[in-house]
């Protein structure tokens, strides 16, 4: 008797009590789906499809909704948001593949070529590149590389050429995607190099015993195996891209433009403004009922994409779980 | 680690036979030292550049002085109430990730039943991990902005919820944290062998009691390590402070409760007075901004490494917690 008075919760309360609290996190993806989407509806409802499309300057249609009161008309809501996405779309693409490529290399070296006293600063510097806050890199990009770009990689013809269009300033696509790369390669090199270091070590050393060298071995046999790993990192990388607001918003120019590849080299210093980096900077302005549900279309945008990541990125590392690994 | 290196006979042959490699080998050979090296350069880079500016720019006043708006930046003040709103922010933030994280890991490892709802919250929890900052920030407002919640912000004469506080901020921020404090707190019950569980259901435990008792105790290195992870992206995070904590320069108390007030108030953070004063931002005061980055930057490597002395801790009691140990 005694002993069951001092039994604090029978253990079915436990339970249930428990399951409950876990699915608190259901319930808030839920609410979170629900909101931002019941808030995003207008901009959909009145712009229809032609919200994805390109009409007009976005930043002028951004500018005239914080004027347009509380009452605002139909036409008030008119965006055409592609230039947005299309800097989205643009800065991640760039910045994963050009991680990618990084990283794979990284994670290369630290499992196999790296001297055991060079991987024990290799590994401390992959943390901490990936702790460091995005507003410290974006006050590097815009204090360093942007002065940097702007007085040494664009000449002043360049600027004249384009200069009734847009002004270089030294802040757009390549501090933006470069800085990028910068911030996710480290989680993409985490996950590869658990995936490289779970790859059974006799598949390796067979591939050694008939005599290929250790570039080969790792490159044919453990890289080829930790293939769907690779895949999980691309995905969560891109997820992380898409979503990063605060140093895009400072290094990229912060204007509604679409660079064009036709422009040239003049393209990759051609200033944009991510869908992420416009709700920061828009936050504030977000009492007036026209921005407020242009916002959160934003917003929606952005959390679908990254739901659709997110699962995609599980799905991923499904395969990666028969050697046992958790990702 | 080390066991991945082929033995030592045998990998003297093989570095000395890279002139017999084949060209395209001996790139990729190259390119991996190219990336381990230009990582651990970037890193250094941005360390000792912070470091440099920072201390340059840093005097210990600073510190302890209250902000002011003003242009001149020799009567703007330091950053006291910016300091004292990340230690806040932080600590509401953790306060409220621990316990739904480590409860939803318990019952995810410990019970888990139905199955598809132990895979469903599995699965949100990566997509919560996935989810923009900047989408979580926009949600909150949303969310908070309902009169359910008028009593953890300012609301106006009109009725409206402002929504900005260091309480709505800080429950945000939770989810931010949420995943790493899952994620390590679920390592190590799985990390927990069978037999443990076994011997105290066999001298008459409860499954709820054998948690309380010998499980929970046994991850508590594990949960440190996540919190302070946690702790360190609370710490760097900008988008939630920018958009849910009102970013006001000062610590601005709501109604008179000294406390509470403060809570229900708004503020600002390390991060968002960097932001501020960046070229990005209103304030352009890049010497601040810079000293400030630097303490950031400080906090947030102290948070990151200090998992490091966290895990030595746990396993000198002979717990193999952390992922890098089991390789």
């Amino acid at each position: 008797m005694l002993q069951r008075l001092r039994k604090p919760w029978p253990d079915q309360r436990a339970e249930r009590t428990l399951g409950a609290l876990a699915s608190v996190v259901l319930v808030l993806i839920v609410l979170m789906i629900v909101f931002v989407a019941s808030k995003a509806m207008p901009a959909f409802q009145h712009n229809g499809l032609s919200f994805f499309g390109s009409g007009g300057d976005v930043d002028r249609q951004i500018d005239a909704m914080v004027n347009t009161g509380a009452k605002p008309a139909p036409g008030d809501y008119t965006i055409g948001a592609w230039p947005l996405i299309y800097a989205t779309l643009l800065t991640t693409a760039l910045a994963v593949v050009g991680g990618l490529a990084f990283a794979l290399l990284a994670a290369v070296f630290i499992v196999e070529f790296a001297p055991p006293s060079l991987r024990r600063v290799v590994v401390p510097v992959v943390r901490l590149l990936a702790a460091v806050p995005s507003v410290i890199y974006g006050l590097i990009g815009i204090l360093v590389l942007v002065p940097l770009v702007n007085d040494h990689l664009i000449s002043s013809g360049r600027k004249q050429s384009v200069q009734y269009v847009i002004s270089l300033t030294g802040t757009g696509l390549l501090v933006a995607v470069v800085i990028l790369v910068v911030m996710i390669t480290p989680i993409m090199i985490a996950i590869i190099v658990d995936a490289l270091y779970a790859v059974p070590k006799g598949w390796r050393e067979g591939a050694l015993a008939l005599g290929v060298n250790r570039w080969r071995a790792m490159w044919t046999v453990s890289v080829r195996a930790a293939r769907p790993a690779i895949i999980a990192a691309v995905v969560l990388a891109c997820a992380r891209a898409l979503g990063e607001a605060i140093m895009l918003s400072m290094v990229s120019g912060s204007k509604g433009f679409a660079p064009n590849p036709i422009d040239g080299l003049t393209f990759i210093f051609e200033p944009l403004r991510p869908l992420a980096a416009t709700i920061v900077e828009d936050a504030d302005s977000i009492n007036a009922p026209a921005m407020s549900a242009t916002v959160y279309a934003f917003a929606l945008l952005l959390l679908f994409s990254s739901l659709v990541l997110s699962l995609a990125g599980f799905l991923a590392k499904q395969p990666m779980k028969k050697y046992g690994i958790r990702v | 680690m080390a066991a991945t290196a082929p033995p030592l006979p045998q990998k003297r042959r093989l570095d000395s036979s890279l002139s017999s490699w084949r060209w395209g080998d001996r790139i990729g050979f190259v390119a991996c030292w190219a990336a381990g090296i230009g990582l651990c350069l970037i890193a250094a880079g941005i360390v000792l550049y912070m470091g440099f500016q920072g201390l340059k720019y840093l005097d210990a006043t600073l510190l302890v002085t209250h902000p002011n708006v003003d242009t001149d930046q020799s009567k703007s003040g330091g950053f006291l109430d910016p300091i004292i709103g990340t230690v806040l922010l932080t600590l509401i933030g953790i306060a409220i990730a621990t316990p739904i994280a480590v409860g939803t890991a318990v019952w995810l490892v410990e019970y888990g039943r139905p199955a598809w709802l132990a895979r469903l919250v599995e699965s949100g929890i990566e997509v919560v991990a996935g989810t923009p900052d900047i989408v979580i920030a926009i949600f909150g407002l949303a969310l908070f902005q309902k009169g359910l919640f008028s009593w953890m912000s300012f609301s106006a004469a009109g009725g409206a919820v402002f929504g900005r506080s260091f309480l709505t901020a800080g429950a945000m921020m939770s989810l931010i944290a949420l995943p790493m404090v899952f994620g390590a707190t679920r390592e190590g019950l799985q990390s927990i062998p069978a037999h443990v569980r076994e011997a105290s259901y066999a001298l008459g435990k409860t499954r709820i009691a054998t948690i309380r008792r010998v499980l929970l105790p046994a991850v508590k290195p594990n949960v440190s390590t996540g919190a302070a992870l946690g702790m360190g992206r609370i710490a760097g995070d900008t988008a939630i402070v920018v958009v849910l904590l009102g970013a006001t320069l000062r610590l601005q108390s709501e109604g008179g409760l000294p406390v509470l007030g403060t809570l229900r108030g708004t503020g600002s953070t390390l991060t968002s007075y960097v932001y501020n004063n960046s070229p990005a931002g209103e304030g352009a005061a890049p010497n601040r901004a810079y000293a400030a980055a630097f303490v950031l930057l400080l906090v947030v490597i102290a948070l990151n490494f200090a998992v490091d002395g966290i895990a030595r801790r746990g396993a000198r009691y002979g717990l193999e917690s952390t992922r890098l140990d089991r390789q």
